[in-house]
């Protein structure tokens, strides 16, 4: 197994204490429920889109430090995005999760490498991002990660 | 004399190494490890024995039959059921209750009835009765819980009735440890002919159990938690219940005569097998019955009880930790949480020092629901632990501390 601390890494630690954009979102107009059945982690995503740009997102929930980490680190990534950039951003997330290669710009969202480590773990990190797809398609059914 | 080491010895699963540490098993409650004896039993059947059975009359099929009702006679004794034709093999505890739900319940249930279970129960002894539910019309009841995870006080007296038909109840708890009172839940199940399904997968690999004492009228386990194969199970059920009740997969073997106009079907406990069964999982069943009673039921739960103290003693030291399930009497069972950390997060830097616990909702979602957690850390003993196993379970904890607190 690679080094635990390849998994959580201080960014991690830090989002999973201080979740940013964390709390309901009065003014949302895209709402999706996500929920991983295998370990009980449950999100709430909304945001508020207009003219394709993503003006807004928030998340409620509870999850393990690395689901809430993603969904915390997700929400930055996401503000000022056109839904065909979260669109990019989601599959290039994907495939680093996945241990794949992606051509993709990522930031500050690579400190989520690692979990590629721990196949386990990886829809933890992948929660908050198909909860987004959901929202962004507006499907009124929670979506799981089963 | 009760030799943790010797028995160890007999499990070679317990020599591997896990991120390059001795693996130290505590997932028991999800499934037991295998003695050697299971293994080879297996093995023997497929490398000497293989054949079909009830069929043949040639030597290997005479053989293979043997084995396979031998072993029949085991759980019979194993379970002090009256007679060998109430044990059916099924391919665990969740196929056994199914079994029950979709035969006796659909041939016995009508709108109104009622099924009890508690909230304790796993999945396996929920689901089905719904399913039985949403076909008949019967509604499914709960039996509360309390804080410390015991049925809460005259709950079960006050809601049997007389349209209960059926009380499902597990033995032990798997996410908490409870054991349940089930004698007196079977004799007020009685006083208005209601049936009584035990869920004892838990159960058998702690504690004799007598069903012809308890006088339930049905009793299920999974052979893989009692140091068995997976895919076989138990079903016993009182002869008198399982004479009337239907076939639940018609085949090959449950018949005894097959014509386009009209089918017989066999007699028990063949009526309930259909098709070529786990012969092989069966064999090594009795194998791990065969195990289990020479170690000794009462001496492995001494041995369990003991673990079980000497990690609640640890676990009650530890700042931050909640145990959840604090009945007294429990069975081999720590379930907890972490403030501030998720039993996910736990699980995984457990398992970079070799540790094995199980974390999420241990397939009972409503004792989560119950304590308000979305799931918890669960470590479950077996004969094979040893205190400094429960040493290296907090040791790893006390990584989990410095990784998430510091």
């Amino acid at each position: 197994m690679s080094d635990l601390r390849d998994l959580y890494q201080e960014v991690i630690f830090d989002h999973n204490r201080h979740p940013r954009n964390f709390g309901p979102l009065i003014d949302a107009n895209r709402h999706a429920d996500g929920f991983n059945p295998l370990c009980g982690d449950r999100l709430t995503l909304n945001l508020r889109v207009q003219d394709g740009v993503i003006q807004d997102v928030r998340f409620e929930g509870s999850g393990c430090a690395i689901s809430t980490a993603s969904a915390s680190l997700m929400t930055e990534a996401l503000k000022g995005k056109t839904e065909a950039e979260a669109a990019v951003l989601f599959e290039g997330f994907h495939h680093m999760v996945m241990g794949e290669k992606t051509t993709v710009e990522l930031g500050k969202l690579a400190v989520l490498a690692g979990v590629s480590e721990f196949p386990a773990r990886v829809k933890c990190a992948s929660l908050a991002w198909h909860t987004l797809n959901a929202a962004l398609k507006n499907e009124s059914d929670p979506v799981s990660t089963e | 004399m009760f030799d943790v080491q010797a028995l160890r010895n007999a499990f070679p699963i317990l020599k591997r190494e896990v991120h390059g540490r001795p693996l130290v098993y505590l997932d028991n409650a999800a499934t037991s490890q295998k003695p050697r004896s299971v293994i080879e039993a297996e093995c023997h059947y497929y490398e000497v024995l293989n054949a079909n059975i009830h069929r043949g009359v040639h030597t290997l099929s005479q053989e293979a039959t043997d084995a396979f009702e031998g072993a029949r006679d085991k759980v019979r004794d194993f379970l002090n059921a009256r007679r060998r034709e109430e044990i059916i093999f099924t391919r665990g505890a969740t196929e056994a209750i199914n079994l029950v739900a979709h035969s006796w319940g659909r041939s016995q249930l009508k709108p109104g009835d009622e099924i009890l279970v508690s909230e304790m129960e796993h999945h396996a002894n929920i689901v089905p009765w719904q399913m039985l539910c949403e076909a008949t019309g019967a509604v499914l009841k709960v039996i509360p819980i309390d804080e410390r995870g015991a049925l809460a006080a005259g709950a079960v007296a006050s809601l049997i009735n007389p349209r209960t038909k059926l009380v499902g109840i597990t033995q032990v708890s798997n996410a908490l440890g409870t054991v349940n009172p089930v004698a007196e839940i079977i004799r007020l199940a009685h006083q208005v002919d209601a049936v009584v399904l035990l869920d004892g997968a838990q159960a058998v690999p702690h504690m004799a159990v007598d069903v012809t004492a308890l006088d339930c009228d049905f009793y299920v386990f999974s052979g893989h938690k009692l140091y068995g194969p997976t895919g076989i199970g138990v079903l016993y059920g009182k002869r008198s219940l399982l004479e009337k009740m239907p076939p639940y997969q018609g085949g090959g073997d449950m018949i005894s005569q097959v014509t386009f106009q009209k089918t017989t079907y066999n007699q028990l406990p063949y009526k309930f097998e259909a098709g070529t069964p786990h012969i092989a999982g069966v064999v090594g069943l009795g194998a791990a019955i065969d195990f289990v009673l020479s170690v000794g039921l009462e001496a492995i739960a001494a041995h369990e009880d003991r673990l079980l103290a000497y990690a609640t003693q640890q676990a009650e030291r530890f700042e931050g930790l909640k145990i959840i399930g604090t009945v007294p009497g429990k069975a081999s069972i720590l379930s907890f949480v972490l403030k501030g950390v998720h039993p996910h997060d736990i699980g995984t830097i457990l398992d970079s020092e070799g540790v094995a616990i199980r974390t999420g909702h241990h397939c009972a979602m409503p004792v989560m629901d119950h304590y308000g957690v979305p799931a918890t850390a669960r470590a479950s003993f077996a004969l094979y632990n040893t205190a400094e196993e429960v040493d290296a379970l907090f040791g790893a904890l006390r990584r989990v501390e410095e990784l998430f607190l510091k």
